[in-house]
């Protein structure tokens, strides 16, 4: 099957190549030709679930962004990855496959909330995570997880209360857990205890 | 063999259908044993609160079975859950819209603080936009957790001058 899958595509777009994969069979494919290839692979190809949308942020490199999709199929255990790179760097798009997939509206609401992707076609590209007056990308590598000073999204309570987004103390974090020993002692903590905000890490 | 004669209950042969006592025991005393909960159930948490509401742990016990999911109606607010920036806005109207006197329960490491969440999209505790009287810790705590914050709520309650205060609204 993969050799004729590539071979298809290749057939009709000469530029895909396949991609380096742990699991199932991966494609790069240029961004231009996203959509029809998509359509390709749902019409005749049986590969008509669409399953996720998400993206990558390569920080320093240039493509900067590349979008994933997983296709998979009603028909049979076989899975797909599709993988594009978007154009530009400070303000990345992609051709929205809602046309396709209903399934890709939400997702791909997502993927521009956490990774400011415009899906160029998409009918209702707003922030579905965040509120819309947001003004970060939060999973973009060059975001901290502590967060960046912001007002509350409903100002008047803000005003009232006084509170907004602050950056959360980290205090040595992320908070994970150690995934061995007793569950006792794999309660969610800090990696590095050894230093907080307050304290700082001792060199 | 001892006999128990102390009266703890009301006589009226004795008092003459007459109780003398304060304001602020009486006022304090309905409070205390009629608060009725605004579930304000956001995430894990939520499940023990209802745990605490189940026939199990009973919260009925204590006069605080009466969840209410009108604002307007209820006196006490469990926060049981982690708070986002997205819903701080909300919980703060909804503890605008209870009426006085009023109170909050922070139920839970993430209400208490933010809890392992230290995070872009979470609030560091819901303290920062409503008055707390009350923090549980645990994630999640268990119902007796919950059910020991609200006996320390009705010791707060028991002790507030509440008739100097009739009028005044929590804020
Ligand atoms: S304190 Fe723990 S159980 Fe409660 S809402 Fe937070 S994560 Fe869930």
């Amino acid at each position: 099957m993969s050799e004729t899958l590539l071979s298809h595509l290749q057939a009709k777009w000469p530029a895909v190549t396949a991609r380096d994969s742990l699991d199932c069979e991966a494609f790069t494919i240029p961004v231009d030709h996203l959509a029809a290839a998509a359509k390709f692979l749902r019409d005749e190809m049986k590969f008509d679930l669409l399953l996720d949308v998400t993206a990558v942020d390569w920080d320093k490199e240039s493509p900067r962004f590349t979008v994933v999709y997983h296709l998979g199929t009603t028909t049979g255990p076989d899975y797909i990855r599709l993988a594009a790179d978007c154009p530009d760097d400070e303000s990345p798009t992609a051709p929205s496959l809602t046309g396709l997939w209903p399934a890709a509206n939400w997702h791909e609401r997502e993927t521009y909330d956490m990774f400011g992707i415009r899906f160029n076609g998409h009918p209702d590209l707003r922030r579905i995570l965040m509120w819309d007056d947001y003004p970060h990308y939060p999973l973009r590598k060059d975001f901290p997880l502590a967060g960046i000073e912001t007002p509350l999204p409903d100002f008047e309570i803000g005003e009232k209360t006084g509170a907004d987004l602050q950056p959360a103390p980290m205090a040595g974090g992320p908070f994970v857990s150690a995934g061995s020993g007793r569950s006792s002692q794999d309660e969610p903590r800090a990696k590095d205890q050894s230093w907080t905000e307050a304290k700082p890490k001792p060199n | 063999m001892a006999v128990h004669t102390k009266e703890i209950a009301y006589n009226s042969k004795i008092e003459g259908e007459v109780i003398v006592s304060r304001a602020d025991a009486v006022i304090n005393w309905i409070r205390s044993n009629s608060m009725w909960p605004m579930p304000m159930g956001l995430a894990c948490c939520a499940i023990e609160l209802m745990a605490a509401a189940s026939s199990r742990f009973d919260i009925a016990r204590f006069g605080a079975e009466v969840m209410r999911f009108s604002p307007r109606q209820a006196d006490v607010m469990i926060v049981a859950g982690t708070v986002t920036y997205k819903m701080a806005g909300a919980v703060r109207r909804i503890y605008d819209q209870m009426a006085s006197p009023k109170w909050v329960i922070a139920m839970g490491a993430c209400a208490s603080s933010g809890g392992m969440y230290r995070s872009y999209a979470v609030l560091q505790g819901v303290d920062r936009v409503v008055p707390v009287d009350v923090y549980i810790s645990g994630c999640p705590p268990r119902p007796e957790a919950l059910l020991d914050g609200l006996l320390k709520l009705q010791d707060k309650v028991k002790h507030e001058r509440s008739a100097k205060n009739l009028l005044t609204a929590t804020t």
